[in-house]
Formats: C-alpha cells, structure tokens, sequence
C-alpha cells in the first residue's frame, strides 16, 4: 500500500483517520517479537519455584544437562557470577534476574535451559529437581500487615523516589508503602454527621491476559547489547539493563515492533534482564517465549481491600471520609508502591468532600507480582467507593444520580490533596450518562424469576506525574515526514495519533507520515506508554517538534527568498542543489508537579484529570444468580478527541476488558499458593457470548487545555464505572449486595438465599 | 524422524520436513516464514493461529502439521489485495493490537460463505470461538455485517 506524499489543508486532528498499519495487520504482516529468529538463536524454557516460599537448598541440573541438544542450563547462582547484585525493579530492587537463596511464590523463576530446539529445552526442564526449606507463606493483603511471614529481609527501595527513601533497609515488615493522606479533621467530622456509613470491598486478583504472550530476544557482543522486546517501556529497560550490568546506556539497544497487546503486562522488566545475561553468558542470541500459562506466574493486577466508612449531613452532603486500602503486590513491589500513592490518593472519589483521611498501604505477599492494569489502581477504588456510594443512597432515600449530583467535585474546586480540578467534565459526564440511560424515566423491574436492575457509576483518574517524553520529527528533501517517537503502539491507535498530531501541524496528511517504533539508538527517551500518559505527554513532545521542524522550513524559505506557498521539495531543492538533506524538530514535555507534604497534601498532584462513567441495565436470573449485562452506556471526558473512532473503540474495549474482571475472572489460588486456572480453558476472558447485547459510547464535549489540539488519555477511562455499575444494578435488581469481586452467579444466588 | 510431506500452501504446491510432535503453525513459521497464524493460548480457544485446510478452519497450535500431507492449506498472507472482509476490518476499525485479527478475518470469510446475510446473532455464535483480549467486538460485528453487503454488492 503505497502511501503518497501529499500536503493538504485538511485538518488532520478530529478525523478517524484509518490506523496507519491496518494493511499490515488484516493481512498477518504486522512486526510483533513473537515472528522474530536470529542466526544461531537459542530458546529459553523457564524451571518454576513449587513452593511459595522457601529457602533453595539444592538446585539439581545435571539430568536436564544431560539432554541431547541441551545448550546450557542456568540458575541463579550463574547469573550471580555475572552480575554481583542481580535484582530489578522501578520502584524497589528486590527482584532476581532468577531466584536466589529464596523463593517467594508458586511460579517463580528458578532456572533456565537454553536449546536451539525449543521443544528440547521444554522437555530438559522437567528433569531438574530443586530442594527447599519451606517457610511459612502469606496470602492475604490485610493478613500481610500483621503477619509473621516475612516476604523479603529487608526493604530494598530503587532510590528513583524521594517518597520511597524512607523505608530503605526496613526489615520484619511487609509494608512497602504506606501512604497517608490527611485534609482537615475526618474523624472530628464524622462524629458530627448525621449519618455514618462504613463498608469493606475487596477486588480479586486478575491477569491482562494480553494474546501475544511476554516475549523477548537479546543478542549480544562482547560490549553492547540489542534487546527486541514486547516492551511498553524501552527507555525504562535500557536504562536498567544497562544499571544492572554496570554500562553506559549508550551500550543497551532496545528495539519495540507493534504489541500484541500490553495492557500494563509489559512494563519495567519481565523477561529482559533474563535474555539479556542469557545471551552474554552464552553468546548467543537468546528469545523467551512465554506460554499462557506462564503469563499467570509473571504479571497479575493487585487484589485489593477497601474499608470506607462516611459521614453524610442532613442534607445528603458527605461531609468526611475515611479511606484504608491494602493492596495486596505480590512477591515482588514491580510498580505497586506508586499505584499505592499515585491512584491511592483519588481514593475518596470525585466527591467534594471536606475532610479526608486516607491510608493506603502496599503489601508483599507469596503470591505472583502485581503491578498496572489499564487503570493503576482506579478500578480497584472506584468499585468500592460507587458501591459505598450507591448503598448509601438507597439507605438515605436519595436517587443515586441525584446523591452524585449533590456531591459531585466540580471544576475549579480542590480534590483531597488540595490540587484544583481543572478541564474535569465530571457534571458533564454525570447529566450525559444520566440522559442517554433515560433515568428520570420509571424502569421495568422484570417478572418472575428473571429480575431487571440498572445502576451506574463513575470514576476519575489523576494521571501519574511528574513523567518525561521526548520526540523528533524530521522533514525529508521530498516533503515527507518521519515522526520518531519511543511510544509502543499496542493496539491503542498511537501511530495514528501521534501522525495525525504531527501532520496537523505540518499541514500533511496523516496518512503520508511513518512513525518509527522504539528503537533507543534511533527514537528519544520516553518514560513509558502506561496509565494512558502517551497522548498527552508524547503528543505534546510530537506537536512541539513539529512547529520546531515547520520553524526552520519557514526560516529557510525565507532565507532562501522563496514564497509561501512553496513546496517543500523546493526549499531543499534550492538549499542543495538537488534532492538532499532534511530538517529536523525536536520536542521534549515534562509537566510542573508538586511533592505532596507529610500529609498528602501538594497543590499540583497531575497534569490532567480523566472522568469516565458507566451505566448498565442487567437480568439477574434469580433460579441461577447469572447476571446478562442487556446495555451498557459509556461516557467519558478525554478532552478534545484526536481520533474519534479510536477513542470510541478504546472507550468500549475498557469497558468490556472491565466487564472481564467484574463477571468472569478470577485467579484461583489453593491453600498453598498454587494457582489453579493458569489457563484460557479454566480462566475465561470475555467472548463475543458474554458481551452486551447494546454498548454505547460516547466523549462528552470537553477540552483539555493543556493537552495537545486539546485531548487528554483515554486507554484506561472506560474501566473505571463498569463494576460498581453492575452490583449496583444487581442490587436494584434482586435486592443483594456483592462486595467481591468478581460478581459469579453462585455469588448472587447464594446472596439471595440469605 | 523428519518425513517429507508435499502439500498446497496458499495455491503453490510446496515440500517440507516434518517432525511428528509439530504443529501446523510451527511449520509455517519454522519452514515457510509465514507468521499470520500464531500461537497464543495453545489450547485451540483464542483462534489467533487459524489456518484452513481443505477449506475448514482449524486451530494450528493443536493440528499436527504431518496431518496437511496432500492437503491444501491457505493461510491468511495469501494475497496481498484485500478482500470485502479485510476491507471491511479496516473500515470498520475492527481491530486494535492486530494478533487475533487474522484468526478472525478467516472466520469471517468461512462464516460468509456459508451465511451470506448472518444475522447479529449468528455472527456472534459463529465466532464464538475467536478471542478478542482488546475486544474489538462490537467493530467486528460491525465489519462483518458490512463485508457481507460488499461480498453482496459484487
């Protein structure tokens, strides 16, 4: 598919134009890991802990060695003699490249038989046998607080996080943060209200499940290294790569095609490191490939706890609020200590509310990691505090919307922290949802044993902050347009975007404009593509180095004394001679942020705010407990949109991802931390039988004037109101409460047989 | 323990050596470079390593790739001109990450050759068995809907 040069006064930003790579993705062409073999390349297939904590006394490798075609097995104690402190992490390093001296969950790497055959390699791990020392284990996030199972010695903070610092060397706790966050006197308000409600809520532990498994592929030479990785943070892996190794960053190449799906799977570093010493040890050009099943025992979203306990007045107006949240992270902290803060802090909802207290504490635990999941946290609050919500106000008597309208934080008024909200459509999107779901009209109940409920919910976000992103943009001799940028397109449409972006700027059809994917030798730093930053941040470093590219054409026009409406081709053309040299734009975007203090309390907590309700209407089936979502309504501020149909898909497909986790899954952990349905057959994810007969999405008028051409993120906005939505309409249905997640028919039935 | 087997790959008449434990998708990737059917749950639900032979789709991660000897198999690099459902995936935006679509546009093309105006739910129960992890669903009912007036129309 030949795309042509053109330029045009079309504007580019506000159209849907068709994803750049749509050719190479209906025709199976598209670059992904998964396709790449290099030269002489050796497969990894990974030994696993079966215990969920212990002490390693005796790793036996000598039968799997002895496998004809088995290339080397490596355990710990190798990588160990390669690198003194081998242990990683973006907020703590206290994860081994591969296990040492401990084990600390049922999954956890141990070793690593290396084979050109990877069928070879499979079958030559069955045969090592380790030995362990069991040590008493810790499931549970709130038991975590107290319990005497201890996950780690002794706490290991990166040192990247002022707010981290001070619980380096900690020992005897599981405690990697707790954040606090205190505005006015919650505790003195709540003797004073007229009502007090408290409730506790907990969310199951879930895996994003992405359908291009964790890969990753490292060749290497004495002194550099090339790192091809389904990565959604390139700059994060070559710089740590390059910390663990002791080299300059200049020596660690990563290399990122298009995503088979991230979902916040494919963060910080996974499989990495691993390659990475894999391959010097051997050299070789080493790739792991994970399976399924093995994705469970990788990366998994934190099951949480929520007690929230309110004080409404007389008039309905919450006047105090308490928040304590346990987020239970697993084995190891990956990014949990910063969802703990960062998401942590919305914990009371975009609730105008005068006190506020919140404690949110993130645990270790002998389970596999968590770490973000489209939201960072904000599902996992947002399902408590819309139930709590919604529970109150059919205790008080009040309509749920109209108790929301009531209590709403509107613009221009300070959220807990004390930072304002700004561009923040929360009234907007509350009145559209509450229209499009024909709410002041009466609603059916339903008959017999099929019982019709509806509900709704809302949610918001601060985006996470301070974060970095940088571009460049360069304008050839012919007038096209190369845009390189380290976002990770991942399916969200970010090639798109960040052209269209580009070409609005430059008066170019997005069309005709190639983005090159992350290559740290060729595209900029970029601080990752997660928590729905990239168009925000990366389209503001892309438009900056647009107008920089479209300055110096302009100055060399004029300097070359050619006329306005030129084309391109032309300037270079005179400049040169011929057919030569190029311009070049750079753009580089940090927004201001602000510390909090001791209290949690700071007047610049994020550079945006993203709002995203949910309404549905459910049948409960009251002779079963199944629930069938029969409408679902969308409705989120994202700003300005830059792609209306991407934002629409990436609204719906939140939703549904969301719908995911709030009816069908669960990891299910016995009584010895074992998993138990580490696989699609017995873990189901959401098919085309289990989604809404009726799914409408819609952005609400909105602008974010800081954002690029006014948008803001949107990848992660229409997760936030689904759950608490649906146990809400259960409730209005069948008249029962479900305060874990995920909401199974034998959930609800069992409910109403009470 | 390889065997040579001869079968017809995308119209071409094509060889390949073949070991008895592997998989359809294996031989494609590791003997023809061809990488649109790929492995992702390994147990024959998600449909991202769709391939049809004799005209049926079947899950390349479980079918073993000796079992193609004589067949024909096509897979979805077979033209690079789109058809009326590949058109329709791109107009439709009925996609996102990309790694289940190409399971999802041979489905699509089975499901309407056999129903040429399947009704919402017959698109829903027919691809069924293909998973979407960005759930591009309701712009692939969508894009099926819209291949089978194209398909119609010509």
């Amino acid at each position: 598919m030949k795309r042509a040069t053109q330029s045009t006064e079309t504007p580019q930003v506000g159209r849907s134009v068709p994803r750049l790579e749509s050719w190479l993705k209906v025709t199976g062409r598209a670059e992904y890991v998964h396709n790449l073999r290099l030269p002489g390349m050796l497969y990894g297939k990974i030994f696993r802990s079966t215990v969920a904590h212990g002490r390693i006394r005796r790793i036996d490798v000598s039968a799997a060695q002895a496998v004809g075609g088995v290339h080397r097995v490596v355990t710990g104690e190798d990588v160990r003699r390669l690198i003194a402190e081998p242990y990683f992490g973006p907020a703590f390093h206290d994860q081994p490249i591969l296990a040492l001296d401990k084990v600390r969950y049922v999954g956890e790497a141990v070793a690593v038989v290396l084979a050109s055959d990877p069928h070879v390699a499979e079958e030559a791990a069955h045969l090592i046998v380790a030995e362990y020392e069991e040590l008493p284990a810790v499931y549970d996030e709130v038991e975590a607080m107290t319990s005497k199972a201890i996950v780690h010695d002794a706490l290991k903070p990166a040192g990247t996080f002022p707010d981290l610092k001070h619980v380096k060397g900690r020992t005897n706790t599981n405690v990697a943060l707790d954040f606090r966050l205190r505005h006015g006197d919650a505790r003195a308000a709540m003797e004073k209200a007229h009502h007090v409600f408290e409730h506790r809520f907990r969310t199951q532990q879930v895996m994003h499940t992405p359908l291009e498994p964790l890969v990753s592929v490292a060749e290497s030479t004495e002194s550099s290294l090339t790192i091809h990785t389904a990565s959604q943070s390139p700059s994060f892996v070559r710089i740590e790569v390059a910390r663990l190794l002791g080299w300059p960053e200049n020596r660690v190449r990563v290399r990122v095609p298009f995503l088979g799906g991230g979902f916040g799977a494919k963060l910080y570093i996974k499989l990495e490191a691993l390659v990475s010493v894999l391959s010097l040890a051997t050299g070789r050009p080493v790739k792991i490939s994970l399976s399924m099943e093995e994705q469970f025992f990788t990366i998994t979203k934190h099951a949480s706890t929520f007690r929230i306990k309110s004080g409404v007045r007389a008039d309905g107006r919450i006047v105090a609020r308490e928040c304590e949240v346990w987020w239970n992270g697993g084995a190891y902290a990956d990014i949990g200590p910063r969802v703990t803060q960062k998401s942590g802090f919305t914990a009371p909802g975009p609730y105008d509310i005068e006190h506020v207290l919140i404690d949110s504490y993130a645990l270790y635990t002998n389970l596999p990691p968590a770490g973000a999941l489209r939201g960072f946290g904000i599902p996992q609050l947002v399902w408590a505090y819309e139930s709590h919500t919604d529970l109150m106000a059919r205790e008080l008597g009040i309509d749920p919307v109209e108790f929301r309208r009531r209590n709403l934080l509107r613009e221009g008024r300070p959220q807990a922290t004390g930072t304002v909200m700004r561009d923040a459509a929360t009234d907007k999107v509350l009145e559209r949802l509450s229209l499009l779901m024909d709410w002041e009209k009466p609603f059916e109940h339903g008959a017999g044993t099929l019982k019709r409920g509806r509900g709704i919910a809302i949610g918001f976000k601060a985006c996470v902050s301070p974060t970095t992103s940088l571009a460049a943009v360069a304008v050839n001799a012919d007038g096209s347009c190369i845009v390189y940028c380290s976002t990770a397109d991942m399916g969200q449409g970010s090639d798109t975007a960040m052209a269209q972006i580009a070409g609005e700027v430059l008066h170019m059809a997005a069309e005709s404009i190639t983005v090159v994917h992350s290559d740290t030798d060729v595209t900029p730093y970029d601080m990752a593509t997660l928590g729905s930053r990239s168009l925000f941040h990366m389209g503001n470093a892309v438009k900056l180095a647009a107008e920089e590219a479209r300055a110096k054409l302009d100055a060399l026009r004029k300097e070359l004394g050619l006329p306005a409406d030129c084309d391109i081709a032309d300037i270079f053309k005179k400049k040169y001679g011929m057919q030569a040299g190029n311009v070049t734009g750079t753009g580089s975007y940090i927004p201001t942020y602000k510390s909090p203090d001791a209290n949690g309390l700071t007047d610049n907590a994020t550079p945006f705010w993203m709002v995203g309700a949910t309404g549905v209407e459910v049948e409960v089936d009251t002779e079963t407990g199944r629930v069938r979502v029969t409408r679902m309504v969308n409705v989120a501020d994202v700003g300005t949109p830059i792609n209306p149909r991407i934002v629409e898909t990436q609204l719906s497909g939140a939703a549904i991802m969301q719908l995911g986790f709030t009816l069908l899954e669960k990891m299910q952990f016995d009584e010895r931390g074992q998993l138990r349905n580490a696989s699609l057959a017995e873990y189901r994810i959401p098919g085309f039988l289990d989604i809404p007969a009726v799914i409408t999405n819609e952005a609400v008028v909105a602008e974010q004037r800081t954002g690029p051409f006014g948008a803001k993120g949107v990848g992660e906005t229409g997760t936030f109101g689904v759950s608490p939505a649906i146990a809400n309409a259960v409730h209005d249905a069948v008249g029962v409460r479900i305060s874990s997640l995920p909401l199974t028919p034998e959930a609800i039935f069992m409910a109403m047989q009470k | 323990m390889r065997r040579e087997i001869r079968f017809s790959l995308n119209g071409e008449p094509v060889s390949a050596q073949v070991a008895p434990h592997e998989t359809l998708v294996e031989v494609l990737q590791e003997g023809f470079g061809l990488y649109g059917a790929r492995e992702s749950c390994a147990q024959g639900l998600c449909g991202c390593c769709t391939v049809l032979v004799d005209g049926r789709a079947v899950s390349g991660c479980l079918y073993l790739g000796m079992l193609v000897e004589g067949a024909e198999v096509v897979t979805i690099e077979k033209s690079k001109d789109l058809d009326a459902v590949q058109q329709a995936f791109v107009e439709a935006s009925a996609f996102q990450c990309g790694f289940c679509t190409p399971g999802f546009v041979l489905m699509t093309r089975q499901l309407l050759d056999e129903m040429p105006d399947p009704s919402e739910d017959d698109i829903r129960h027919y691809l069924a068995g293909n998973l979407c992890r960005c759930a591009a669903y309701p712009e692939i009912i969508e894009a099926v809907k819209l291949a089978a007036r194209k398909r119609r129309k010509s």
